[in-house]
């Protein structure tokens, strides 16, 4: 007779040696360095082109941002819809996004069409002319998009957060404008992309099936263009002195976004590593103690998370939720509770186990695909990391103590260290 | 080409084993074959509050995800109009777990007040984020409610009003979990590290002694052809005025799915789609414009809704929107544009793939509208599909009388 009381034996997953398949490198006539990963069964690519261009060089507010959404919308021989039929035609898709430090140009396609969609993305980078009348409509659509997201007290709320953080003038806690996108001129926007884009040396990640003769295709395409490395400026932090706000967005809300958060340094520090392990105790996954407390027994929101932002210069640790306007106060007070018994009592080894298992199952699946592995691979390369801070990740998962854990919490999970924040 | 090997249980669970040595990791795929549309007018939004109790604990496990997660493991679920799918994905060495976890709660939950007394509260709070805070919220279910009259697809997954989830009982509880969550009305795909000999041992030990069931025959009222046109305006604190309109297609299965698929590709796939293009770019109408459809299992809606610019009228949007529509009903597509959208989903296809998970939830979609294997012939099903075809498909179903217009306008 089946005992179903009885749990099957496990195989604890901090037992695992996980290995972190390598990155080729190799680099083009012009010096541009191609990292690639030649992994997965499906005959498709990812090709990533990473510029010096995020917004951290501007010095104009949405002009970085508008210059990577303007690539592809028009060049001196093509118009927009010519460029959107060259990419679609071979069902592949071009994205451009734009970040703190740097830009992206990131084309997904099947293996056999990339001979055919390299010529496509080098005249996006070196002859894109920004043409007047998509910035026109640019302006118009954004600042339409804009105004429906003003209506949502999230969009609000994280927007905040961030200029309490940093700074409304610093490059992680700036934001939009109507007035801002009124202020975009094209003469200003075509020296960026020229110093940028065109002048600047990217990196190249390409990750998936690839094909014989793609790097030379690679140096074909983008090794004869000029490339200057470029130095990230580094902009003052001004944070905010006030640490608690309520701010009323919507009249008729039936929930306030609660966004709370302390500074935190960068991947660098040794505290880095070790605190995604208490995070995840704290906030960072489904049986989590915030989860536990504030979803699974008081059913206060639909859900509740905390992390550490994934910035290059300088971090912060954000504890965010929706919850019902009448209980928006209950729920602060429950993470201040959750936060108070992370620095009182060592956790649990029984929940300790837990959470390294679960971390290093995760981590085992995510080794999985080339596009996660090249994902993990360009976030330790862009923060200038490199192998050894995913084998510490491992140690420190699977060795950290309770006590440890304890030490970090009463280091930074102090309620004075926290901004405040609801939104209603 | 995805290989998969499949077997019945005596109690008629039905099991598929789709084999991947490249990945270390395990996926277990369990989809219950009811959705929001098998439920009572009354007692709307049961089947995703369901999906939600189900992780609440078991009749020999007190707690779901506690087990999982020691075990290296992570897991989440989904409801539908049509169906509820569970998927969880773990280290195989730790596959058993799986088995004694999701077998436990088919064989009965705990039914606990406190779990639903909480969910009951969590589904609320999802109701307020996702469709009452959020401007435009509440559009598609103003929308299901305009274009079906009798089908249950007239109400939304997440249920027709906050009261229905509030007022749900236990009984109620019992009685849909013993009706719809037993194996003659289950599929399980097991993916990954795993081969079929083991697979076979382990769902007779964890699944085979659980009672069949009585097998759950959908009857639900089929929606009358329309023939006259729907309108409805409202005003609503919003900034801008939004057009949305839907015209009753075709269900999954029929024959004509690939080529009305294939259609809402010309019109609203993306940045060279013509709907984009003529009328948000050209025109400048719409400061964005979409058209989908949700491959529903019953008669569905193809779907165009857009954000109108500031200060245009809407009858004018509409119009404008009514001109794309006349020229893919007078004009077959180009020989290059069919190939466009053919290409566009041969390449979503692969990268679908990718992921052993999303390949296992494919197949037990496919089991479940009828056979595995037909996931394997999809790509030729589009292939095969020809401009008259979509021409004739735009015809068929974008008529005037068809349609459900909704003005959903901003109140000064």
């Amino acid at each position: 007779m089946l005992n179903r009381t009885q749990a099957p034996p496990i195989i604890d997953a901090i037992q695992y040696q996980l290995h972190l398949k390598p990155v080729e490198r190799a680099t083009l006539d012009n010096g541009t360095p191609v990292y690639m990963i030649d992994a997965g069964a499906e005959e498709v690519l990812q090709l990533e082109w990473v510029y010096p261009a995020g917004n951290s060089y501007e010095t104009q507010n949405l002009v970085a941002a508008t210059v990577n959404f303007l690539l592809r919308n028009g060049t001196s021989t093509k118009t927009a819809l010519q460029i959107n039929e060259s990419v679609d035609y071979y069902g592949a898709y071009l994205n451009r996004s734009c970040f703190n430090e740097q830009a992206l140009m990131t084309l997904h396609c099947m293996s056999k069409h990339v001979d055919a969609l390299l010529p496509v993305v080098r005249e996006l980078v070196t002859d894109s002319v920004l043409p007047e009348d998509e910035l026109q409509l640019y302006r118009q659509n954004m600042k339409q998009r804009l105004e429906v997201n003003l209506r949502k007290a999230d969009f609000i709320a994280g927007r905040l957060i961030d200029t309490y953080l940093f700074g409304s003038d610093h490059p992680y806690g700036k934001y939009s404008s109507a007035a801002a996108f009124d202020a975009l001129e094209r003469s200003t926007l075509l020296p960026f992309y020229e110093r940028h884009y065109r002048q600047a040396q990217p990196m190249l990640f390409v990750a998936g099936k690839i094909p014989k003769g793609l790097l030379g295709q690679l140096n074909r395409y983008f090794g004869d263009l000029p490339g200057s490395a470029l130095s990230c400026p580094v902009h003052p932090l001004v944070r905010a002195t006030q640490k608690k706000y309520r701010i009323s967005n919507d009249p008729q809300g039936v929930q306030g976004a609660i966004r709370m958060a302390c500074p935190f340094p960068n991947r660098h520090h040794p505290d880095f590593i070790p605190t995604q392990l208490l995070n995840a105790v704290f906030g960072g996954f489904f049986g989590s103690r915030l989860m536990s407390n504030i979803r699974e027994d008081k059913g206060y929101t639909y859900g509740i998370h905390s992390y550490l932002l994934n910035l290059q210069q300088e971090s912060a640790w954000m504890i965010s939720t929706e919850a019902g306007v009448d209980v928006t106060e209950a729920t602060l007070t429950e993470i201040y509770r959750e936060m108070e018994r992370l620095r009182n009592e060592p956790i649990g080894e029984d929940e300790l186990l837990l959470v390294r298992n679960y971390m290093m199952g995760g981590l085992l699946g995510d080794l999985d695909g080339p596009f996660q592995l090249m994902g993990r691979w360009k976030n330790l390369i862009l923060h200038g990391m490199d192998e050894k801070y995913f084998y510490d990740t491992i140690e420190t998962i699977k060795t950290a103590s309770a006590m440890d854990l304890q030490t970090l919490a009463n280091r930074y999970l102090q309620p004075d260290a926290f901004y405040e924040l609801v939104v209603v | 080409m995805i290989q998969f090997d499949r077997f019945t249980l005596s109690n008629g669970l039905r099991v598929l084993v789709h084999p991947d040595p490249s990945t270390p990791m395990a996926v277990v795929n369990v989809l219950y074959n009811v959705g929001a549309r098998d439920e009572d007018p009354q007692h709307t939004g049961f089947a995703h509050l369901f999906e939600h109790l189900m992780f609440g604990g078991s009749l020999n496990i007190p707690e779901y995800d506690e087990p999982l997660q020691m075990a290296g493991g992570e897991n989440n679920a989904y409801t539908t109009n049509d169906l509820t799918n569970y998927y969880l994905q773990l280290p195989a060495d730790n596959l058993e777990t799986a088995f004694w976890l999701e077998s436990d709660r088919m064989l009965s939950l705990a039914f606990s007040e406190k779990s639903l007394a909480t969910q009951r509260k969590v589904v609320c709070e999802e109701f307020k984020e996702n469709y009452l805070n959020k401007p435009y919220g509440d559009a598609w279910h103003k929308m299901r409610e305009l274009a079906y009259q009798v089908h249950p697809y007239r109400w939304m997954t997440i249920g027709k009003e906050l009261s229905h989830i509030e007022k749900a009982t236990l009984a109620q509880v019992k009685t849909f979990f013993f009706k719809h969550y037993t194996p003659c009305n289950a599929i399980v795909v097991v993916a990954g590290a795993v081969d079929t000999p083991c697979v076979k041992k382990l769902a007779e030990k964890w699944f085979g002694d659980i009672p069949s069931g009585v097998r759950y025959e959908r009857s639900l009222p089929a929606e009358p052809v329309q023939t006259a046109a729907r309108r409805l305006s409202i005003e609503a604190p919003v900034p801008l005025d939004m057009l949305c309109k839907t015209w009753h297609m075709g269900a999954r299965q029929d024959l004509s799915y690939h080529a009305t698929d294939l259609l809402t590709d010309i019109l609203g796939g993306g940045a060279s789609s013509r709907l984009y293009h003529a009328l948000v770019k050209e025109q400048q109408l719409f400061s964005s414009i979409d058209c989908y459809h949700f491959a529903s299992s019953d008669p569905g809606l193809l779907t165009i809704e857009g954000k109108l610019v500031k200060g245009v009228a809407i009858e004018k949007a509409e119009h404008a929107l009514h001109e794309q529509l006349q020229k893919v009903k007078d004009d077959l597509i180009s020989q290059s544009e069919l190939q466009k959208v053919i290409n566009k989903t041969e390449s979503m296809i692969a990268f679908e793939d990718m992921s052993v998970m999303s390949r296992a939830a494919s197949l037990a979609y496919y089991e479940l509208l009828g056979d595995a294997s037909d996931m394997n012939k999809e790509l030729s099903k589009y292939e095969a599909v020809t401009a008259e075809a979509i021409r004739e498909q735009a015809r068929t179903i974008c008529r005037e009388e068809n349609s459900n217009t909704l003005h959903y306008l901003a109140s000064n």
